[in-house]
């Protein structure tokens, strides 16, 4: 199991658009490097990345929530 | 009839200036906050609080039902929108005097009318203010704004005509690249404002942003003199000035009295401002839009001329009003203001929203900080970047920048980046001294190194 944290605090997307599906869903691979998230702070999205591999286990942070810095916004396993 | 109590829909430092504006006038404020904003100084100053919502501006700030809901509720007859939010929403403005009470700004189909970039260039035409030549109003296909771009002359711009902010913005150099800018355009309007109509716009090469403060009380509306806005990033003012420096004072006059010409001719009432493109080589300045709120940068205006614009604006929706005649109104030395935000000018302007740790601020005459910062207060992450705004004075725009040099090396905002740094490095900067600067001047002088040599 690894979590992914937020690197900053804002508000939490799992879509890159509303009307596009989550970055990702339960079962799908994830590399090191891909974008799992968005977290929009003051206006800037900012792309979060998985730091690990795996396989993705689900959001923890719901979408369009408020996040603080180091909240755990999805697992992998 | 004069205001009682006044609901401010709006947050951060200009719910500080509004709540200020108002108690000094003997009105009662009811500060609207979201969730994650019920620590903020507007909501410590005012007289009464009232939580509009959660935390995502969608849900509070931007909130019509929401916010009418809260302003009738807490009995206030009157509503300022600040800038941003619903500030230009004609629905807001529509929904609160549905709701029985007054909205501090235009009319709503004023808003309606010069909200919509095509409807306003029409009433610019209608009043003698020389516009930038472009469609003939909105184009809805494709053939329509070739045939409007080749009449112009390319570059062309591609805007959405329900839009604003310089959002969606796009320059087609060839015609070839307007056939591919286009549908993507319309797109873009149709997903963003629901209405895919586009306007197209000759490109002014290089040209300074100068806008001209007006008050009108439905009837009548007189100038304010104007500001020099040429410092943009991202099609975001960084630094501005009070009055325009190098300008004719006939092309000033000219200016400013198309802004009261404007004014009058769409019965506009509280604060606005009309803004222009100024093409320095031809002495040549073209209506841009109007923007019928007050803005971030009206401190500038009000240190030359010493008029207090909100409450002005108070006035006026009491009914009581201009309150001060064109020749009541004269200007006196240079002002200065620049925007102190929460992110990090040398790491590509990344948000920085931390907790203040510590303060000092400038003193002094001509030296005014408008802010909503105090010691211990955690910047939230849900909003734009705006701390506050350094606005310095004095009589000639020369001092004024050392005025502002010497500001900037007296502010300390610990536990937070800033772009003090960027500021700094512009009050030193040569060009910026000797008024070589227009508005695609500051990007490429980023791009260049300049902030990273200079700190």
């Amino acid at each position: 199991m690894a979590d992914i944290q937020s690197p900053l605090p804002g508000t939490f997307y799992h879509r890159p658009s509303p009307d596009d599906a989550p970055y990702k869903t339960d079962g799908d691979a994830v590399a090191i490097g891909d974008t799992i998230g968005l977290v929009e702070v003051m206006k800037t999205f900012i792309e979060v990345k998985a730091e690990a591999s795996g396989t993705f286990a689900g959001y923890v942070a719901g979408n369009e929530t408020p996040v603080q810095a180091g909240d755990v916004l999805a697992r992998l396993s | 009839m004069s205001l009682r109590k006044l609901f401010i829909a709006n947050r951060g430092e200009i719910a500080v200036r509004i709540n200020r504006a108002a108690q000094a006038r003997g009105i009662a404020t009811v500060q609207a906050h979201s969730e994650a904003d019920a620590d903020m100084l507007g909501v410590r100053l005012a007289d009464e609080a009232v939580c509009v919502g959660p935390a995502a501006a969608a849900k509070s700030y931007l909130d019509i039902d929401a916010m009418v809901d809260a302003a009738r509720r807490s009995g206030a007859d009157a509503v300022h929108p600040g800038y941003g939010f619903l500030a230009e929403n004609a629905a807001f403005a529509r929904a609160v005097q549905d709701a029985g009470l007054v909205f501090v700004g235009p009319d709503p189909d004023t808003i309606d009318r010069m909200g919509d970039k095509a409807a306003a260039r029409r009433a610019a035409m209608d009043a003698g203010v020389p516009v930038v030549p472009g469609s003939d109003g909105r184009v809805d296909s494709e053939d329509a704004a070739l045939d409007a771009a080749r009449a112009v002359g390319f570059p062309v711009l591609v805007k959405a005509a329900a839009g604003g902010g310089g959002r969606g913005i796009r320059i087609a150099h060839t015609e070839d690249e307007l056939r591919k800018l286009a549908p993507q355009a319309r797109a873009e309007a149709k997903a963003a404002f629901g209405d895919g109509g586009l306007y197209i716009e000759k490109v002014i090469v290089n040209p300074r942003h100068i806008e001209v403060q007006v008050l009108g009380d439905g009837t009548d509306a007189v100038h304010c003199y104007e500001r020099e806005c040429s410092l943009q990033r991202r099609r975001q003012k960084v630094w501005e000035e009070a009055g325009a420096f190098g300008l004719p004072d006939a092309t000033r006059a000219k200016m400013c009295d198309s802004a009261v010409a404007l004014a009058r001719a769409v019965g506009y009432r509280g604060a606005g401002t009309i803004e222009y493109l100024y093409d320095d080589a031809a002495d040549a300045f073209y209506f841009i839009e109007m923007n019928t709120r007050i803005q971030v940068e009206h401190p500038v205006t009000e240190m030359v001329t010493g008029l207090d614009l909100i409450g002005l604006m108070l006035d006026i929706a009491g009914g009581a009003g201009l309150g001060v005649t064109q020749d009541q109104i004269a200007v006196t030395g240079h002002a200065i203001e620049v925007r102190l935000n929460a992110e990090d000018p040398l790491m590509q302007f990344m948000p920085f929203p931390g907790k203040l740790t510590g303060m000092r601020l400038p003193e002094g005459d001509g030296i005014r900080f408008d802010h909503f910062l105090y010691e211990g207060y955690q910047i939230p992450p849900y909003y734009d970047s705006l701390l506050g705004k350094l606005i310095v004075h004095a009589p000639t725009r020369a001092q004024a920048i050392d005025r502002m040099a010497t500001a900037l090396d007296a502010i300390t905002l610990d536990g937070l980046k800033t772009t003090i740094p960027l500021h700094k490095a512009l009050a030193a900067s040569e060009d910026l001294r000797a008024g070589r600067v227009h508005t695609q001047w500051l990007e490429p002088w980023l791009e260049a190194g300049n902030l990273t040599s200079a700190t």
